[in-house]
């Protein structure tokens, strides 16, 4: 068991963990934060991304060790006090999900992609190439993402 | 828990690293940015007895080195410095998605060497090379051996790789087609061409490991074509891979003659 502490969503955790545990699985089993979804668990479908020091990841290929020291955000870590941040909002307006299986991880790339400024429509298309979406048909998400980079 | 147990080590120091290697063998595996031994963990397809964590070893920096840059080997793919190089600018965004080369590094890339993956492609056009922990220079052209196969030794670890500067006048291409945006490549090639006429071109995907072939300068795509044999699978007919290579190669070339100046 290795000594790892880790900050998730602000607040400092404090863990034993095998070598062997994913970031994923840490965050939904250990800590109980289940808006990280798991899909394919080898990088393609993007559910389980989460920001690493504040670089969007791939929760699923990261051990939880490799975290230890770091700053995780998750989707439970958007909304402030109840209310949907920016992005949120503008999903929830453009009907940019149906399940929502996949949204967790397209909403925290989105936030990493548009902390880089503003994106072109280009750059949204390709960020989304790595997010499966079963539902949508993406369109609407793409809208979603440029309307919160106020473009 | 989907990887099966391991060990796990987090050197500090590149000598640390490499006498983890030289101790351990076939049985370590090195992390990177995991963005496929992490995959291949999960599936246990790998089962390393000891994952060495190279994450904090210091091998993230960018240098003027003799004509080239030497690339630190945990410098991740999406570090726009690397973009600065117009064929590794045409060539990274068919590099996974915006989160896996964001983890990914260039380095674990080369050392993976999956012969459908596109850095160890531009590498081997470029005449680049790695740098290991025991001091070796190892040409690409010498180092890719096959598919997942580098004449790296057990014990060595790749430390940098070498990437020539943009040549003078010279105009750069990659051209790529995937199943999917981000997949790996059904084949993919790439040109350098000169403001006298000079021409090189590699291929990948569509041979077992990167490949520089010597093409006929009025019919670049068809001799191409005709020095490949590639494999057949469930998505794509050998002869369809074949015809594939002559059309990227054809339009990499024609790009790069189009950006080269006299």
């Amino acid at each position: 068991m290795i000594d790892v502490v880790v900050k998730v969503n602000g607040h400092e955790r404090r863990e034993a963990l095998e070598p062997r545990l994913l970031l994923s699985d840490f965050l939904r089993h250990t800590l109980g934060l289940t808006g990280t979804h798991v899909g394919c668990e080898h990088g393609v479908c993007g559910a389980c991304t989460v920001l690493l020091d504040g670089v969007a990841v791939r929760s699923c290929l990261l051990l939880a060790v490799q975290a230890d020291g770091a700053e995780i955000v998750t989707v439970e870590g958007l909304a402030g006090n109840g209310e949907l941040n920016a992005l949120q909002a503008a999903f929830r307006e453009h009907h940019a999900l149906q399940c929502g299986f996949c949204t967790p991880g397209i909403l925290l790339a989105a936030t990493d992609l548009l902390a880089r400024g503003t994106p072109t429509r280009e750059q949204i298309v390709d960020l989304l190439s790595g997010h499966l979406c079963r539902c949508t048909g993406y369109e609407s998400i793409v809208e979603a993402i440029a309307q919160a980079a106020g473009t | 828990m989907k990887p099966a147990p391991f060990r796990y080590a987090r050197p500090e120091t590149v000598e640390e690293a490499a006498s983890l290697l030289a101790e351990h063998g076939d049985e370590a595996k090195v992390l990177a940015g995991g963005q496929s031994l992490v995959p291949m963990l999960n599936m246990r397809i790998a089962r390393p007895s000891l994952v060495v964590d190279a994450n904090r070893l210091p091998l993230d920096g960018i240098a003027e080195e003799n004509g080239s840059w030497r690339v630190g080997a945990l410098v991740r793919q999406a570090d726009p410095r690397l973009l600065e190089h117009p064929l590794l600018a045409e060539a990274i965004p068919f590099v996974g998605h915006f989160a896996t080369r964001n983890r990914g590094t260039v380095g674990g890339s080369i050392a993976h060497a999956d012969a459908a993956a596109e850095l160890p492609v531009c590498l081997t056009l470029l005449g680049g090379a790695a740098v290991t922990s025991s001091g070796r220079t190892i040409p690409a052209q010498e180092l890719f051996v096959t598919h997942f196969t580098t004449s790296l030794e057990p014990d060595e670890l790749l430390v940098a790789t070498l990437w020539p500067r943009p040549a003078a006048g010279f105009g750069y291409a990659f051209a790529e087609l995937a199943q999917r945006r981000g997949d790996y490549a059904l084949c993919m090639a790439a040109a350098a061409a000169g403001p006298r006429g000079e021409l090189r071109v590699a291929l990948g995907a569509v041979v077992d490991r990167p490949t520089v072939v010597d093409v006929d300068p009025d019919a670049p795509g068809r001799s191409a074509a005709a020095q490949v044999e590639p494999f057949g699978n469930l998505h794509a007919s050998a002869r369809y891979l074949r015809h594939l290579a002559g059309v990227l190669v054809e339009r990499a070339v024609a790009r790069a003659r189009e950006r080269a100046r006299p």
